[in-house]
């Protein structure tokens, strides 16, 4: 517990609380008066409204949309089943610089539904919404549909055996064994678009902003580090609130269900009305999944002079017409794998030790700590990386220039996932069948290599690929630190865009595209490596 | 903190380096010196800047055989970002030399006093005009020109003449035509605006910005989205179906349109209305409580010289300030040059620039 403390304690609390202290405390000692005064700002005031209520409206719309495809995934068996739920999840780790651009294709002006339909939402706040939907899908489809494939369908039958019909057996047995698994579900996509930023600052324009874009303006461009400060620990309370009531949702979920195999409950298909269901699903997934990555394929192949592989053979090029990079942007890759591994092993030291403290003891603290290291996941990068350049500036920790800065960045975005993962495994090795190795002569290393770890490898590596996914992705705190000799693939995704002419933006397509295929075949690999009886909290 | 912390912290950093080292092979181990930055006598340079600082690779290696230096780049995030990181780190650097701070930021890093005054060997060469500061706390690098763009072929097949001035923007013939960037995140944006001050005057800005209003600007966030995602005349434009032909961008836009070609056109596909420009400056200094401080004072010789200056705009699309410097011939060939450009007084900018900002918000975008 001391490692994960310290990690926390010197890469996220420390840093976090210096930078909300320098806009807070001058030579006259805290301005605590200050809080009152920025909320009582009516933009600011505009801004937490506008916060909250996207918040609300996407995670409804998520869940209207998403459901259905929980119970899909959940109860059917169709053929690409495992690739297209790899797909789902997809969004989920792509960095939104190139997303936003994808997803315009789709509901801006000449996009999809503008063809079809003269329908263009691009200059309205349905666009942020519905990208919501898109990078939050497989968070549903997953919580909610991993453990409802594993509730036992008799049960319901038995219901209806009983006498109840087919929607009151549903609303009776099913619903209420759902719902904590449903409100978890909720609350996280609630905390992921409470604190999007991505998304609002490219399809909302100016005249939109949450919280997270907030911070990132009032610290980054202005430098109004009170604003900024106050901004931080708004948000700060809200995550914590919200962490809280998941924490509660979650303990309820983990008492009184009895759950199957889920190889057990899927089948095909019955009936006009299960075939459209399955349909309505697809089609949804492939217009508001699929469409926008397509989209994105598309252009890369869009070389001038017909389609092909123009873009991607210019990457190889250090100096294509002038250099945009001191490598070829092909290079971008190693390096992404690099920091990603890096972090990856990072993440699963500290979260693995974690979750292994947490496993052994009980008690409110635990518990206190079990949040605590949700809370990365809620605090803005740009924070985060400004507290790293004001407290780790003096030897031996001076590592603002050095490279291993970008992998601890990452780590902290990973470890929650490692820790997710891991516990509820780790809390199912029953402790008798260590014993039994040791009353048999075993040496608690050897214990520990045959009974814990063949029962953790599998939740290990989905934990790993999750934290490499995530990392490979992060582009926030990267782009503060990234060195130009060592840009990561958002990164130079990002600096290819912000480049006049034609190769530069084909470039940073056919970057993009390669970021979603190695994102998209680590999420297969996991799909995989899945084990049958875990149900997955993400 | 206490030391008892920073020992377990650095205890720790030692273990967690050693794990991350071995996953990530050999790849990274030439940057380990870098670390190591209290050797004796330190024969590295760190220059810090924005995203876009580019310097061709046969040009950085030249100066380091001739100086003897290494040179470290330390990139940070976009113009405003970086200068921000600079001012919070103040007494503290991460380099010797920051680059990139323009003529619309600069009273916020001079009033910060993060720069330690430094007169360039070479100064002499640079066109005075440049020469924003006279205690040389800052030594001007490169200039360039922010002014709307316009797509060529859409004026052409609506046979009407693309626009010149600031003036004609507000005609009905360019009615909902015209994309720029939020002022308030975005340094085009604020040139634009300042573009508008300088030509209206302080008391004439906001009547200018409510006609434009009236004559359906759209405003984005940032220049990636007014370029590549707004603008019809641009190549990723054309691609989203952008359906503004005119756009706030740079002068150099055009000749990088044709540099990035693929083939290169004989012409470039948009052009510039120059008579909508505003002129940035960008500057360089070195960086109080720099470790490597004579190193730092070569690297700012280097910037003004000629072989860095005509280096320069094909890696930053910016044009030279030194005298002498030659441009390259896809500039001359497809870049304009714009005489008068719309300034406005450094002090003037420092004392309105937020307040200006804060206006142009509530009048435009909100």
């Amino acid at each position: 517990m001391a490692v994960p403390l310290a990690f926390f304690g010197l890469f996220f609390a420390y840093p976090v609380a210096a930078i909300v202290g320098r806009g807070l405390k001058t030579d006259e000692g805290w301005q605590f008066g200050r809080v009152g005064e920025v909320l009582a700002r009516p933009d600011i005031a505009g801004v937490l409204w506008f916060t909250t209520w996207q918040a609300f409206a996407s995670t409804v719309l998520t869940l209207l949309i998403a459901l259905p495809g929980a119970y899909v995934f959940a109860r059917f068996d169709f053929p690409g089943k495992q690739p297209l739920r790899a797909l789902v999840t997809v969004p989920f780790v792509l960095p939104t610089v190139v997303v936003g651009s994808a997803f315009l294709a789709l509901v801006g002006r000449g996009g999809l539904l503008d063809e079809l339909w003269g329908v263009r939402l691009d200059t309205t706040v349905w666009a942020i919404l519905l990208a919501h939907v898109f990078f939050n899908y497989a968070v549903v489809v997953r919580t909610v549909g991993g453990l409802w494939a594993q509730l036992d369908p008799r049960q319901e039958e038995a219901a209806r055996v009983l006498g109840a019909g087919r929607f009151a057996a549903w609303r009776r047995v099913t619903l209420p064994a759902l719902g904590p698994a449903v409100a978890a579900a909720s609350l996280m996509v609630f905390l992921f678009t409470f604190t999007s930023f991505g998304v609002v600052q490219i399809l909302g324009g100016p005249a939109y902003s949450t919280l997270e874009v907030e911070v990132y303006r009032q610290t980054a461009q202005l430098l109004d580090l009170p604003t900024a400060a106050v901004l931080t620990m708004v948000q700060f309370a809200a995550v914590g609130l919200i962490l809280a009531v998941h924490a509660r949702t979650v303990r309820r979920r983990e008492t009184a269900l009895r759950l199957v195999d889920p190889a057990h409950t899927a089948h095909r298909p019955r009936g006009w009305a299960q075939w459209s269901l399955l349909g309505g699903v697809l089609l949804t997934v492939a217009l508001l999944i699929v469409a926008p990555l397509a989209v994105l394929v598309e252009r890369s192949f869009d070389a001038p002079g017909g389609y092909g592989l123009g873009f991607y053979r210019a990457l190889q090029d250090a100096g294509s017409g002038g250099g945009t990079f001191l490598v070829p942007p092909l290079e971008a890759i190693w390096n992404s794998l690099q920091y990603a591994l890096a972090a990856t092993a990072i993440a699963l030291f500290v979260g693995g030790l974690a979750a292994a403290a947490l496993t052994r003891r009980g008690g409110s603290l635990v518990r206190g700590f079990d949040a605590l290291l949700m809370l990365p996941l809620g605090v803005s990068a740009v924070t985060v990386g400004f507290g790293f350049l004001i407290t780790l500036d003096e030897p031996p920790l001076d590592l603002r220039t050095s490279w291993i800065l970008v992998p601890l960045a990452q780590a902290l975005v990973g470890v929650p996932f490692v820790v997710r993962t891991m516990l509820p495994v780790l809390r199912a090795v029953d402790g008798r069948l260590r014993e039994a190795a040791a009353v048999l002569g075993a040496s608690p290393l050897r214990a520990w290599r045959e009974v814990d770890l063949p029962l953790v490898r599998r939740a290990l590596l989905i934990a790993a690929g999750f934290a490499f996914a995530v990392s490979l992705g992060e582009f926030g705190a990267t782009v503060f630190i990234a060195r130009p000799d060592h840009p990561t693939l958002p990164v130079a995704v990002a600096r290819l865009l912000g480049r006049a002419g034609e190769m530069n933006y084909g470039q940073a397509m056919a970057l993009s595209t390669i970021l979603m295929l190695v994102c998209a075949v680590s999420l297969l690999l996991l799909e995989r490596l899945r084990p049958a009886t875990t149900s997955g909290e993400f | 903190m206490s030391t008892t912390k920073k020992i377990a912290g650095a205890a720790l950093v030692a273990a967690l380096g050693v794990g991350t080292l071995s996953a990530c092979g050999g790849g990274d181990t030439k940057d380990k010196p870098a670390g190591a930055s209290d050797a004796p006598k330190s024969k590295t340079i760190t220059l810090v800047s924005h995203d876009s600082f580019n310097v061709t690779d046969t040009v950085l290696k030249e100066f380091e055989q001739q100086s003897g230096y290494t040179v470290k780049v330390l990139k940070s995030g976009d113009a405003g970002a970086a200068l921000n990181q600079e001012i919070l780190t103040k007494g503290s650097p991460r380099g010797d030399v920051f680059f990139g701070v323009d003529n619309t930021l600069l009273s916020r890093a001079l009033d910060n006093g993060i720069f330690t005054p430094y007169q360039a060997k070479g100064l002499d060469q640079v066109k005075p005009e440049f020469v924003l500061d006279q205690q040389h706390r800052v030594t001007p690098v490169d200039s360039g020109d922010i002014c709307v763009n316009y797509d060529k072929a859409y004026f052409a097949d609506k046979k009407i003449a693309p626009p010149q001035t600031l003036d004609d923007l507000t005609k009905p013939e360019y009615k909902n035509l015209l994309v720029t960037e939020n002022a308030a995140t975005s340094s085009p944006g604020l040139g634009f605006l300042l573009a508008s001050v300088g030509k209206y005057g302080e008391d004439g800005w906001k009547d200018y910005w409510s006609k434009l209003k009236a004559n359906g600007v759209e405003v984005v966030d940032g220049w990636e989205q007014a370029y590549n995602e707004r603008f019809s005349g641009s190549a990723g434009g054309k691609k989203a179906k952008g359906d503004r032909p005119l756009v706030v961008s740079y002068a150099s836009s055009p000749p990088v349109e044709v540099l990035y070609g693929e083939p290169q056109p004989a012409e470039a596909p948009t052009g510039v209305a120059t008579g909508t420009c505003f002129r940035q400056v960008e500057f360089a200094g070195l960086l109080k409580g720099a470790k490597n401080e004579e190193g730092g004072k070569t690297l700012i010789d280097f910037l003004v010289s000629k072989k860095f200056q005509e280096d320069m705009p094909l890696q930053m699309f910016v044009n030279p300030v030194v005298k002498d410097a030659k441009l390259p011939e896809v500039f001359t060939k497809h870049g304009v040059v714009v005489e008068k450009p719309e300034t406005v007084a450094p002090d003037a900018i420092a004392k309105n620039r937020d307040q200006w900002v804060k206006a142009w918000s509530s009048l435009v975008v909100k």
